[in-house]
């Protein structure tokens, strides 16, 4: 083994690497916020919508999930362009981000929502609630509860899974990674730095989460 | 120019195989590595249950393509010379180890105490016990799960074409450039592993809603 490491060519660019952790942190709760917006109207539409329209949100949900998440990026930034939808590198990488977890997410939230019992809606409309509060506050909050482990390990997921999109050179960790490793020839002192950064990403999101759990729906749960 | 007629299709077609013996490679190894890694998950020594709480946390937190990229660019600075496919096998190994071997875990874990203790009451050693008691009860309920993780697999190899690997969506990629017709490629390329999965999701959920009932059974008995 001749190899000598050298970690201070790297620590020399360590500001720019936490420039790429930030994007990847951004971008992962854009596509948080905006997938979780698609998964609440998917799985709504999919527990009382018209047949056709339940149909549509399964065929959605089967696609995206037994097919790659770097092909379904590849569709939405080398396909659509040859149908009039051209989107920059970073819109296609959020695009692809949304709408996968979207997917993933509508199938969560669906089985929260169907493990609501009818007697709590009967209970709502007793109470002359308006429907949407009772989707909301009876239906959506508990059934959100009920699933939140599941809808945080598939964010934390979602946010290891966001490294593909450097293959379209979108701009986070990894791209940035792969600009680094290319100009100082480190290769495998910058890779091992980056997912470090993953890890210590993935730790402090499964703790944010927990944290918001608690304040949520244990503290929260008296009022 | 050329463009994207039989040919080309049955190029992108004949790829995917690689993406099916990946993902068969490294089901095996990683089934191995992933079962010695609940066994050791449950084990009664501390020291050990850390160091392989230690691994899977590491390959669950860390991004796939970060993986490949330190065993690829990583173990050719030992001085170990390394192919696309040794590389790809052993990270993607390492990687469904680490996954199975939770998975599994848990299985292990649901098997009630009480099986472990009645075992134990007969005198039967701790690996006995696990052989003859505790694993053929496990693996009933291990089933459904490990046919879904599978699907994972399948769809994880994908990112194995980031590193030159050729498989079916580095295939479509080449096929791609070669035809300037993305918008046709691609879509064939995503279909391609739909019809490699969804059969797989099917089985998948059809297991678990026989386990299901099986085991409503079993617990009314």
């Amino acid at each position: 083994m001749t190899y000598v490491f050298q970690f201070g060519i790297v620590f020399d660019q360590f500001d720019r690497m936490l420039v790429g952790a930030w994007l990847t942190v951004q971008l992962a709760f854009l596509a948080l916020a905006l997938g979780l917006a698609v998964a609440i109207v998917c799985a709504y539409l999919r527990t009382t919508g018209p047949k056709p329209v339940r149909w549509l949100v399964m065929a959605y949900v089967e696609a995206i999930r037994n097919t790659p998440l770097l092909v379904q990026l590849y569709v939405i930034f080398f396909a659509l362009p040859g149908l009039g939808l051209r989107l920059d590198a970073n819109g296609a990488a959020l695009a692809a981000l949304v709408i996968n977890f979207g997917a993933y997410a509508t199938e969560i939230v669906r089985a929260g929502v169907q493990s609501i019992p009818v007697g709590q809606i009967e209970a709502g409309r007793a109470l002359r609630l308006t429907r949407l509060q009772i989707y909301l506050l009876v239906v959506l909050f508990p059934a959100v509860k009920a699933v939140y482990p599941a809808l945080a390990s598939q964010f934390v997921l979602l946010m290891l899974g966001s490294s593909v999109v450097s293959a379209i050179s979108a701009n986070e960790l990894t791209a940035i990674s792969n600009t680094l490793q290319s100009t100082t020839f480190r290769a495998f002192e910058v890779y091992i730095i980056a997912t470090l950064m993953y890890l210590a990403i993935a730790v402090a999101f499964r703790g944010f989460f927990a944290g918001l759990y608690w304040l949520v729906f244990v503290r929260g749960r008296g009022r | 120019m050329r463009s994207f007629g039989t040919n080309e299709f049955l190029f992108v077609l004949a790829a995917a195989r690689w993406t099916v013996v990946l993902a068969l490679i490294a089901f095996s190894l990683g089934g191995a590595f992933g079962a010695i890694v609940a066994i050791l998950r449950i084990s009664p020594f501390a020291p050990v249950r850390l160091l392989a709480a230690g691994y899977v946390q590491l390959f669950q937190g860390t991004p796939l393509l970060m993986q490949l990229f330190l065993v690829y660019y990583g173990l050719g600075l030992f001085g170990l010379r390394l192919d696309a496919w040794t590389a790809v096998v052993i990270a993607y190994s390492a990687y469904a180890g680490a996954f199975l071997g939770d998975i599994w875990r848990g299985c292990l874990q649901a098997v009630s105490r009480e099986q472990w203790e009645a075992a134990h009451s007969m005198s039967l050693t701790y690996l006995q016990t696990l052989w003859l008691v505790i694993l053929p009860q496990a693996a009933r309920i291990a089933i459904p799960p490990t046919v879904g993780f599978l699907v994972q697999l399948v769809k994880a190899t994908a990112v194995a074409s980031i590193i030159g690997f050729v498989e079916l969506t580095r295939a479509g990629q080449l096929m791609s450039n070669a035809t300037f017709q993305p918008t046709i490629v691609y879509p064939i390329v995503a279909a391609l592993y739909f019809c490699l999965c969804w059969p797989l999701s099917l089985w998948a959920q059809k297991l678990e809603t026989r386990f299901r009932v099986g085991n409503a059974i079993g617990a009314g008995i």
